[in-house]
């Protein structure tokens, strides 16, 4: 129990990392590509967290409550709206791709390139 | 490589890692036991010295600003390169948006739709500004309200059509919108530097009350130029897509 959410972290990365290799069409390996990235939200929330503390926001509780760790959150805030844009870029390559060669298999694009 | 050669590398790729991350887990203090002490440091201080009550704001654009200059540049590159990708290309011809068939009935957007919509759009432009403004009191903050700040534009896209989309968010506008966002949260921070100061220091008036709106001077104004920049990207974003998708065509002419 003390390491269940570190052990989530594994499996989602090894899920994510097992569909991007396997993967027969770009846009199910860039979504396995967010899986993986999800994995590094639950390791930070994961990290900071401090059993029976409150979040770290100190509107409406006294000032020494004791709070989870502020810096991983401000991670993790970062790197959910840095992911939709990059994922977003990700799909416009996609998009050209198939303009291009026709096909979404990454493992026909490996071989039309060769 | 056969994609059964493929499965048996990355067996053995993820057994490699999968063995040093129990090996690096192992020196892990438990789930619930964050040893700090630099979260706990912030914690105790960050009322006291930035009058924020968002902790996790004050650590975002103030502790840590420096690298969410950096975050929001990613964004930033982002967003013009999926601008640069889906351009048109060779031998692809871009539509007219006007209707090329006036005499022919554009099917229409469902009333359910059309009404959804339009009831929430206003609520959800409040709800962007509200977060957007929010960042040093509550858990809100400017990439929150930029996204949700952006998904009304998406609603205006869905209750109307695409030429209503471009007229509300006009690309060079949004551009513009982009660039302040980006460039104010630059241009604060380097304001400190004449005045002595190191790059991105808090020097505007803290407020009297932690909590208040009025309060945590630049982080309260960082946050709000990061709202403007992550709208305006997630606009332009979804507006090249839509594009994308509706005016480009295979062919010249």
């Amino acid at each position: 129990m003390q390491y269940l959410p570190f052990v989530v972290v594994a499996w989602i990365l090894a899920v994510g990392l097992y569909g991007i290799v396997t993967s027969r069409h770009l846009v199910h390996q860039i979504i396995c590509l967010i899986v993986v990235q999800s994995s590094t939200y639950v390791l930070l929330l994961g990290v900071g967290y401090v059993t029976g503390a409150v979040a770290p926001y100190y509107y409406d509780v006294p000032n020494h409550t004791p709070a989870v760790d502020p810096v991983v959150q401000a991670l993790a805030l970062t790197d959910v709206v840095v992911e939709a844009a990059v994922t977003a870029l990700l799909l416009s390559f996609a998009i050209q791709a198939h303009k291009r060669f026709g096909t979404l298999d990454p493992q026909e694009l490996a071989s039309l390139k060769g | 490589m056969t994609p059964a050669q493929r499965r048996w590398l990355f067996g053995i790729g993820v057994t490699g890692l999968i063995a040093f991350y129990l090996w690096g887990l192992s020196g892990l203090p438990g789930f619930g036991h964050y040893p700090g002490p630099y979260g706990f440091i912030i914690l105790r201080l960050a009322v006291r010295q930035t009058n924020a009550t968002g902790i996790v704001s004050a650590v975002n654009f103030s502790y840590r600003g420096f690298d969410t200059v950096g975050e929001e540049f990613i964004l930033f590159t982002a967003a013009a390169g999926t601008a640069v990708v889906l351009r048109r290309l060779r031998g692809e011809r871009e539509r007219s948006a006007v209707d090329q068939a006036a005499d022919r009935d554009v099917p229409p957007t469902s009333g359910a739709i059309r009404m959804v919509a339009l009831l929430f759009t206003g609520p959800v432009v409040v709800m962007g500004w509200w977060l957007a403004s929010h960042a040093q009191t509550d858990p809100s903050g400017g990439f929150q309200g930029g996204v949700i700040l952006a998904t009304a534009f998406i609603l205006v896209y869905l209750s109307g059509e695409f030429l209503v989309f471009k007229r509300f968010s006009p690309v060079n506008l949004t551009d513009a919108v982009e660039a302040v966002g980006a460039g104010g949260f630059a241009a604060i921070g380097v304001a400190a530097v004449p005045m002595g100061l190191a790059f991105l220091t808090n020097y505007l008036p803290l407020g009297q009350v932690p909590g208040a709106v009025s309060s945590s001077g630049t982080i309260a104004l960082i946050s709000f130029f990061v709202g403007l920049e992550v709208g305006a990207a997630f606009i332009l974003i979804v507006g090249e897509l839509l594009e994308q998708t509706l005016l480009i065509r295979q062919g010249s002419g």
